[in-house]
């Protein structure tokens, strides 16, 4: 039964993940991003990592689709026209994916990999604040430079773009 | 005192963003110091004892924040090409970047993508070595694109869809040798995979690791995003991303995950040269029929990586000695020839080949530091190229690969064919009418040509005198 749910999960996760890249709307991409995300949680907490789950779902399910979501309502909607121009020929893109996805499954069912991945090692459960402050620091640091150069990307790509118009 | 190289930078960054009158205008000059600062900083501590190899170090800054940095010999030549590559890059930038607030967010830029490959060569743990592989991909991704030309920004989006395909093998990786081994530490993992855990797991873990970093280094068949990254790119921009950037997200990464942690097993050795002299010949032979000088050097960036990859095929020896240097004379030579286009291009307004013709006798500088790179990538004595090409043969040849050094070596042909084709159709030859007002590039293009070129001849000449002890320590690396 458990089984069977974890299957489900994965093919929900799957079906929202196309439908957020496949949709013409950024909107509706949007709401895929934080289904998809939300799906995801899901399968983390189920998988053990109650804390990482959270993070998943407050960050990438709640917050950053708010963030697209006030984005998107801020840009001119396409014309017709372009609205026209952008669907022709859209899917025959994408028309391939499912039998790749499908012939890679087949392919490597049939190869019968010895997938004997190893249960993860009996740890000592750590504090996360220990996790983040003490034993990943650097790691901290280097987040705080990734955040630093998303801003630039920011201003540079998109506040520019703005004063140009 | 090495994790300085990631906080300076970072200190640095949010030291010229601070709204202090002034401060802004000393961005250039800062970033321009600390580049300097890296080159002495690491020289001093290449030509100084390094016994036993600083893994131990006490590091002031580590301790404070409980976190652990290696050095090897392999760690500074990497730091020294970065301290270069950064130093070469502000120059030419200086000329070629004029708007005042474009060059303030270029600068940011490269200072967080030096802390970012500074980060990746001092790492000792495989999480905290992808944390910094990201942040110089991020800011990668935004310097190719940063003067928003159309076709920088397709070349820039390319690039980091690749690239979080590269992430996504390189996260799965990571999460399997952790289920392995516990941990994301390189001396506990390696001590695991060493003890024979893993079977298949480990296999997997190796395959996605080298699927991920040659994407990032753009080795074939992983290469499409490239040429157009280093085409589009703004010229200082591109003399960055060759210079150093895949060499550290790609190569350098590559030689610490696969040699040092995994050991050099005999299949890993057939994928590497399998990928290696795809990389040479497919590079050159791409090189042959470009038309852009860009795209051209671009492609010839891949065939020179690909000898990079063969020497680390070899092994510990003479074979990866000669990557290591390859790496150096790789910054130095292919940073040159970026910097003789953006010379060509500044001064001419166009990349097209089939529109120059004769700019020797205009632009005697360039002419002739472009001489010397072509010679040098073509491994012509007795130039560096030289040396680093004839270590990698040696050591293909001293490990039983002897077709493969012999296609290299007929390669270097082909590299000399179109090196020298560049030089026909730009340098030499009759000067059109339209040309006879270019004038030799000045400043720091001309300052960065010139350092790079000595650079060039200075290796070359000083390296029969360097002790075979001290070019069998590159290939001494930390776990290995």
């Amino acid at each position: 039964m458990l089984g069977h749910l974890n299957l489900l999960l994965l093919i929900i996760l799957l079906v929202s993940a196309l439908w957020t890249v496949l949709t013409r709307s950024l909107i509706r991409s949007a709401i895929g991003l934080a289904l998809t995300s939300a799906v995801l949680a899901v399968i983390i907490f189920r998988l053990g990592s109650p804390l990482a789950a959270v993070c998943e779902l407050s960050v990438c399910a709640g917050l950053i689709p708010v963030l697209f979501v006030s984005t998107i309502s801020l840009t001119h909607p396409r014309t017709q026209a372009e609205k026209l121009e952008h669907r022709r020929g859209r899917l025959k893109r994408f028309i391939f994916l499912p039998f790749v996805a499908l012939g890679l499954g087949l392919f490597l069912s049939l190869m019968k990999l010895p997938l004997n991945i190893p249960s993860p090692l009996a740890q000592r459960v750590y504090d996360v604040r220990e996790v983040i402050w003490n034993m990943r620091s650097l790691d901290l640091i280097g987040q705080v430079i990734i955040f630093l150069a998303g801003v630039f990307g920011v201003v540079i790509l998109l506040k520019e773009i703005k004063s140009h118009e | 005192m090495f994790s300085l190289l990631i906080f300076v930078p970072l200190f640095i960054v949010m030291l010229i963003n601070m709204p202090f009158g002034g401060i802004r205008k000393s961005a250039y000059i800062l970033a321009f110091l600390l580049a300097l600062a890296q080159i002495v900083f690491t020289l001093l501590a290449f030509f100084t004892p390094l016994s036993p190899l600083s893994s131990g170090r006490q590091d002031i800054l580590g301790n404070f924040f409980n976190f652990r940095i290696g050095v090897d010999n392999l760690t500074l030549v990497l730091l020294f090409c970065i301290g270069l590559t950064l130093l070469v890059t502000l120059l030419t930038g200086r000329e070629v970047v004029v708007d005042q607030r474009q060059r303030f967010n270029f600068v940011n830029l490269l200072v967080i993508a030096m802390a970012g490959l500074n980060g990746i060569v001092l790492a000792q743990d495989i999480f905290t070595m992808y944390v910094f592989l990201e942040i110089a991909a991020v800011a990668s991704y935004i310097l190719i694109s940063f003067q928003k030309g159309i076709l920088a920004l397709e070349a820039a989006f390319k690039y980091l869809i690749l690239s979080a395909a590269a992430s996504v093998l390189m996260l799965s990786a990571i999460a399997l040798l952790v289920l392995v081994s516990g941990d994301t530490s390189f001396a506990i993992i390696s001590q695991a995979l060493r003890d024979g855990s893993g079977g298949f797991p480990v296999k997997l873990a190796l395959g996605l690791f080298v699927c991920g970093f040659a994407i990032k280094g753009g080795i074939i068949p992983f290469h499409g995003w490239l040429p157009d990254a280093y085409t589009e790119a703004p010229a200082p921009v591109s003399i960055f991303l060759a210079g150093i950037v895949t060499k550290t997200l790609g190569l350098y990464t590559l030689i610490r995950v696969v040699t040092v942690l995994f050991g050099q097993a005999a299949y890993i050795s057939q994928i590497l040269l399998v990928m290696g002299i795809l990389s040479v010949v497919f590079g050159a032979w791409m090189a042959l029929t470009q038309n852009d000088f860009k795209r051209m050097l671009a492609y010839s960036s891949i065939s020179q990586v690909g000898y990079i990859i063969l020497g680390l095929a070899c092994g510990p020896g003479w074979g990866l000695a000669g990557a290591i240097l390859h790496i150096l004379n790789h910054t130095v030579f292919k940073s040159l020839l970026f910097v003789n286009s953006a010379a060509v291009e500044t001064k001419t307004g166009t990349r097209n080949m089939d529109q120059l013709a004769g700019l020797s006798d205009r632009m005697p500088v360039t002419s002739f530091t472009s001489i010397i790179a072509s010679l040098s990538a073509a491994g012509v004595p007795p130039l560096a190229g030289f040396w680093s090409k004839l270590l990698i043969i040696i050591g293909l040849w001293q490990a039983g690969f002897k077709l493969v050094a012999v296609i290299a070596v007929l390669a270097s042909i082909i590299t000399l064919g179109y090196l020298l084709s560049i030089q026909r159709r730009v340098f030499w030859g009759k000067l059109g009418s339209e040309l006879l007002n270019v004038k030799e590039a000045k400043g720091g293009i001309m300052i960065s040509a010139v350092l790079l070129a000595a650079i060039a001849i200075g290796v070359g000449l000083a390296f029969p005198f360097i002790p075979a002890a001290m070019l069998n320590s590159l290939s001494s690396l930390l776990g290995g």
